[in-house]
């Protein structure tokens, strides 16, 4: 491999076959290309819905109630079904032992909140502390609502950074007096971020009993979530998030008699359900991108194979010389598979280097709401490579074995 | 030099086997320089192969230079060709792509010779053969005297024990032949055994010893006094 004197050889040789050199290259530099092109866009639509699911907690289940759609057990239609505390605390109690966090919520859509000169029409939720968990929000300054807020049912607001933008600008929002609706004043203990962008940065979070007071909701809830406890296996966690989600499901409807097949009057969410189907799909995407790629380096190897067979086919006569000459047979092998290899090697390469740099000066560039830095991975990076050297040993083992096997004497014949 | 000694051959095409070496026996002492003649056919071709250990007899012994030369696998043929002879063909046999030097020092190379000493080596041989000036050229930028040369240059290379000639005049003119001749031998005069299949009279003139083949056996074999190749031209 290490034989100075061999690759002089095989540079002649492709110094000597510059176009037939240059074809081959190019269908292997091709599939080497749009493979890793492929690769790229798959980890992208990989992070794009991981973005999107990157607002929430993934592990989350989300619990509301609405209006029933249909009749049962003689209740007509058209009934509104509200959660109080009290259907909270039982879900609570009964779920105890999976449940990682847990709040309720009671939410407002259009809260005015002035500050100053500034005002803006915000949502305005009630929450515990472990909202911050669900929600996936992350502290800019301030601190969280804690549990003494609830108790004392304090008038404390947290924002999110796009509403602190919009009324404060570049000031410290801590520690400042906001008006609600022009007659409550709130104070703010702090301001978040959320991976869920503007919209989720756009909410205004209370402690759950100041927000049932504010509003006049006495022991109403809008809706509850909850995070399950993860166990080490990603499948086991779904199951036993789904047989929650469905336990919960049943419970509300017997609490409320909601007909079983009412999917408008109880909704469960199961984030991790969902999470579970999407990333199923990445990896069907990801395996047919490899399909797709590995057949495309197929096809170029299969090429190249074809052409070190004519190569070897139009050298019959060299070799044929050069075994009379006493070349061993296994240096025949590995001039023509070394040769392969190296072809398809430094093409692969440059089909590597130019799929990379696309994709580094175009990925940023793509927004789309499922697209995300569409990039490769060292270890794809890696991985494309070995692929192209254990491509090109299997392109040139044929036709190197036949050169091997070429015998002189009717090599040299003269016809 | 070489001892052979009741060398069979056939070949089988189809069902019917052609016999083609029919019990010769033959030696070669050092220094000789021996045509082989005979119609096509004969028989003269395949033994040169089988001396060449291009090709493997069926039956008989072939000792060169003292040595056996049996059961032969890839390897060990290529490395005696390499270590005890050099082949000179009808059509020359230069790799078209390589120039004059690089054909000489192939043989070097697979005797892993360095470059530079390979080179140095080449470059002699093809001084020796009056052709230093065209170290550079490609095969194809020659002339067939100056191919056969380049040829005869590469057999010398590795410095063989024997020199094999397959036709070496055949491709070429008269003029060509008689100097192509000289060359070969001025080598011999030096003092190595060379082998030449012909079927050229004059040619076979130009040797010590002539060897008639007909039909796979050797019907006559006498030393002759040799003709100049020189006063020819």
């Amino acid at each position: 491999m290490f034989n100075i004197e061999r690759w002089q050889e095989i540079f002649e040789t492709i110094r000597k076959n510059k176009l037939r050199t240059f074809l081959t290259s190019l269908s292997v530099a091709s599939g080497i290309f749009i493979l890793v092109i492929l690769l790229g866009f798959s980890s992208g639509i990989q992070n794009g819905v991981k973005s999107q699911f990157e607002s929430d907690a993934t592990n989350r289940i989300q619990v509301s109630t609405r209006v029933t759609t249909k009749g049962f057990k003689g209740l007509n239609p058209g009934r509104r079904l509200q959660m109080t505390n009290k259907d909270y605390e039982n879900l609570n109690q009964k779920y105890e032992d999976q449940i990682e966090y847990k709040t309720s919520l009671y939410n407002t859509w259009g809260g005015q909140i002035n500050y100053k000169e500034k005002q803006g029409s915000y949502r305005i939720e009630g929450a515990f502390p472990d909202q911050q968990f669900i929600e996936n929000a992350t502290l800019v300054s301030g601190r969280f609502i804690n549990n003494s807020d609830i108790d004392g049912s304090r008038k404390v607001g947290l924002l999110g950074y796009q509403m602190k933008q919009d009324l404060f600008g570049d000031e410290e929002a801590v520690g400042e007096t906001i008006i609600l609706n022009n007659n409550i004043n709130f104070t703010v203990v702090g301001v978040y971020t959320d991976p869920g962008g503007t919209r989720e940065e756009t909410r205004l979070f209370i402690p759950m009993t100041t927000a049932q007071k504010v509003f006049n909701a006495g022991e109403n809830i809008n809706r509850i979530a909850y995070t399950v406890k993860m166990s080490d296996s990603f499948d086991e966690a779904v199951a036993l998030s789904a047989a929650m989600s469905q336990s919960i499901d049943q419970d509300l409807r017997t609490r409320f008699s909601v007909a079983p097949d009412d999917r408008i009057a109880v909704r469960v969410n199961d984030t991790l359900e969902e999470a579970k189907k999407i990333y199923g799909l990445i990896d069907t995407i990801r395996a047919v991108f490899w399909f797709i790629g590995i057949g495309t380096i197929i096809a170029g190897v299969v090429g190249v194979g074809n052409i070190m067979l004519i190569i070897v086919k139009e050298r019959t006569k060299e070799i044929g010389i050069r075994k009379a000459l006493g070349a061993l047979p296994s240096e025949i092998i590995w001039m023509v598979l070394q040769e392969a290899i190296f072809i398809t090697s430094l093409a692969g390469l440059i089909g590597l280097f130019f799929g990379v740099g696309l994709l580094e000066l175009v990925g940023p560039q793509i927004e789309a709401d499922f697209i995300k830095y569409p990039k490769v991975d060292f270890v794809t990076s890696i991985t494309t490579v070995i692929i192209l050297i254990v491509a090109g040993a299997l392109a040139g083992f044929i036709p190197a074995r036949r050169a091997a096997n070429i015998k002189p004497i009717e090599a040299l014949r003269d016809e | 030099m070489i001892e052979i000694k009741d060398l069979h051959k056939s070949y089988s095409t189809g069902n019917n086997s052609l016999h083609v070496l029919k019990g010769i026996n033959f030696s070669v002492k050092e220094g000789e320089l021996v045509s082989i003649m005979g119609s096509s056919g004969s028989g003269k071709s395949t033994l040169l192969n089988i001396l060449g250990m291009l090709d493997e007899a069926d039956h008989g012994s072939y000792t060169l230079d003292g040595v056996p030369i049996k059961n032969l696998n890839e390897k060990l043929a290529a490395q005696y060709r390499n270590k005890f002879l050099g082949f000179i063909f009808q059509s020359f046999n230069l790799i078209n792509y390589k120039n004059a030097i690089d054909n000489v020092a192939l043989p070097l190379y697979y005797q892993k010779v360095g470059r530079k000493e390979r080179d140095e080596r080449a470059m002699h041989y093809l001084e020796k053969v009056g052709l230093a000036d065209w170290a550079n050229h490609l095969p194809n930028q020659l002339s067939g005297g100056q191919k056969q040369r380049v040829a005869i240059a590469r057999a010398l290379a590795s410095d063989p024990k024997v020199l094999l000639a397959d036709e070496p005049t055949g491709a070429l003119d008269t003029k060509t032949s008689y100097e192509v001749m000289d060359l070969i031998q001025g080598i011999n005069e030096e003092g190595r055994t060379i082998l030449i299949v012909t079927h050229e009279p004059d040619i076979a003139q130009m040797t010590k010893r002539i060897v008639n083949l007909k039909d796979g056996l050797i019907i006559d074999d006498t030393m002759v006094d040799q003709v100049k190749a020189l006063s020819h031209v």
